[in-house]
């Protein structure tokens, strides 16, 4: 008997996000993207580094469709992201905002976590099991019943994280997680995004922050990915970093840090 | 009382206050019944008397309109320590003052026994229009954190050596004023974005349905059908 024959290889699972040629100007005729190409595939963590006003949130704004792009597209999970795709492409990117108070919009952390979910259509106990979920990957689930006003800024940064875990996302997409964030909040939150095994685009511009967590980075600066590489590298290239305003904190040496599980 | 449905109590204060206000206003003993209904209420829900006396402080405004009324009233006037008063205005102002603090009395009860979440709740399942119960939510959610702002704008006015003192000040807080409208309504818009990122199409889902059962419902009625029974009585016994 002769072995079966080998089927044709799998196809490989489409990259979670895939921007070509993504230009975007604002009404007022402000121009932000100059044409972005950048594809992240599944399970990677990259860092979107750029100084400020280099158009890193108007970036995030067209993963989920929130901001239509004036020339080029963007795919996530091989999903066009227009009008037709909108409510599962919303569904797919989970946008954690800079600010928790922006992002906890409901009454309770609970009904909060439950929003994304629920606006899909799940009820019952499988959105009770959902938002369980979400809240213990975080480690809030003992907060459940609180009004976010009554936590701690990292809590509710944390809460944040689990109301786009609650939908599943295909890839979160985080804006400055670091920020207004007390070093064991900081690390507390690296641990729990390294566990996560998603893929992940962290929009800051905290480097040992993206060093610590993302194995590759992009830097986009006027608008354009003007560096695609591994996260060390950059970092230790000081005419790049210099040339787009990266600054390293004082005493840092990219060279000299482990990076933990690596 | 704490644990009955929030609809059911909303419904039942509603249809006490009805009952009040549909009383004539000179069956005084049915006004008695009906602080005497309350009371018992407020003993069963084991919300201290002093709590519930105290925050009927709030209607001390409508107390002031009340108290004018005897004085300004037309009418024939009776001759009380030495003051003239009009007895059609007494008799307004005996109307407003018991059905006004009956009605608070019974709201502040509600409120005593009801969590401001819970209320939302009900509201929500009374079918108020979505619209008002989502502004509700936010107020409740966003009232903290504007005060806050307010209060850290206070702070930073006052570290410059700013103080309100008189009408030439005026002009600087109508600023402040002007400049938290500003960062609440940018706020609002950044909330509004980060509802659309999560699938927000204009309506809230239903994430917590209040359910009340029969006997929940036959609990809740007791106050208002035993208001109802006494209104009655005022009529009859005119």
């Amino acid at each position: 008997m002769s072995p079966p024959e080998p089927g044709p290889p799998a196809p490989a699972a489409p990259p979670s996000l895939e921007v070509r040629g993504l230009a975007y100007a604002y009404p007022d005729g402000h121009q932000a993207l100059f044409g972005v190409d950048l594809t992240v595939p599944r399970g990677e963590r990259v860092a979107l580094l750029g100084p400020n006003g280099a158009g890193k949130t108007t970036l995030a704004l067209h993963l989920n469709g929130i901001l239509a792009p004036g020339a080029g597209t963007v795919a996530v999970a091989g999903l066009p992201v227009d009008r037709a795709h909108l409510a599962e492409v919303r569904r797919m990117v989970g946008i954690v905002f800079q600010d928790p108070d922006d992002q906890l919009f409901m009454p309770t952390v609970r009904e909060d976590v439950a929003f994304g979910p629920a606006a899909a259509g799940l009820r019952g106990a499988e959105l009770e099991a959902r938002v369980r979920d979400a809240l213990t990957r975080v480690g809030m689930e003992a907060y459940a019943e609180r009004p976010p006003h009554h936590l701690s800024f990292g809590q509710r940064r944390r809460v944040a994280v689990a109301t786009v875990l609650a939908t599943r996302p295909e890839i979160l997409v985080l804006d400055e997680p670091s920020s207004n964030l007390d070093p064991a909040s900081r690390r507390e939150l690296a641990t729990i995004l390294r566990d996560l095994d998603l893929t992940v685009l962290m929009v800051t511009h905290d480097l040992p922050y993206a060093l610590e967590l993302c194995p590759r980075s992009v830097v986009l600066s006027d608008g354009v990915i003007a560096a695609d590489g591994a996260t060390r590298d950059l970092l230790c290239d000081e005419e790049l970093m210099r040339a787009h305003r990266l600054e390293l904190p004082f005493g840092f040496d990219p060279r000299s840090v482990r990076v933990p599980g690596t | 009382m704490h644990a009955l449905p929030p609809h059911c109590k909303l419904v039942a204060v509603l249809c006490f206050v009805l009952a009040v206000v549909s009383t004539p206003r000179e069956a005084v003993g049915a006004f008695a019944a009906y602080a005497l209904l309350l009371a018992a209420v407020v003993r069963l829900a084991r919300v201290p008397f002093r709590t519930w006396l105290g925050r009927l402080v709030i209607e001390v405004p409508f107390v002031a309109f009340a108290v004018l009324l005897p004085f300004v009233a037309e009418g024939p006037r009776v001759e009380w320590l030495g003051l003239s008063l009009s007895e059609p205005g007494l008799w307004g102002a005996w109307n407003v003052l018991a059905k006004g603090t009956l009605g608070v009395a019974a709201s502040v009860l509600l409120a005593a026994t009801t969590e401001l979440r819970a209320l939302l709740l009900g509201l929500q399942r009374l079918r108020l229009p979505p619209q008002l119960v989502q502004i509700a939510s936010f107020m409740l959610r966003y009232g903290d954190l504007i005060t806050d702002e307010m209060r850290r704008m206070r702070v930073a006015r006052a570290s410059r050596g700013f103080e309100a003192r008189g009408v030439r000040h005026w002009g600087v807080l109508a600023k402040s004023a002007g400049a938290l409208f500003i960062r609440s309504y940018e706020r609002g818009e950044r909330v509004h974005l980060a509802m659309l990122s999560r699938g927000y199409t204009g309506t809230v889902p239903v994430i917590d349905e209040v359910t009340a059962t029969r006997a929940q419902w036959a609990r809740t009625a007791v106050l208002p059908a035993a208001a109802l029974a006494v209104c009655l009585a005022g009529w009859l016994l005119r």
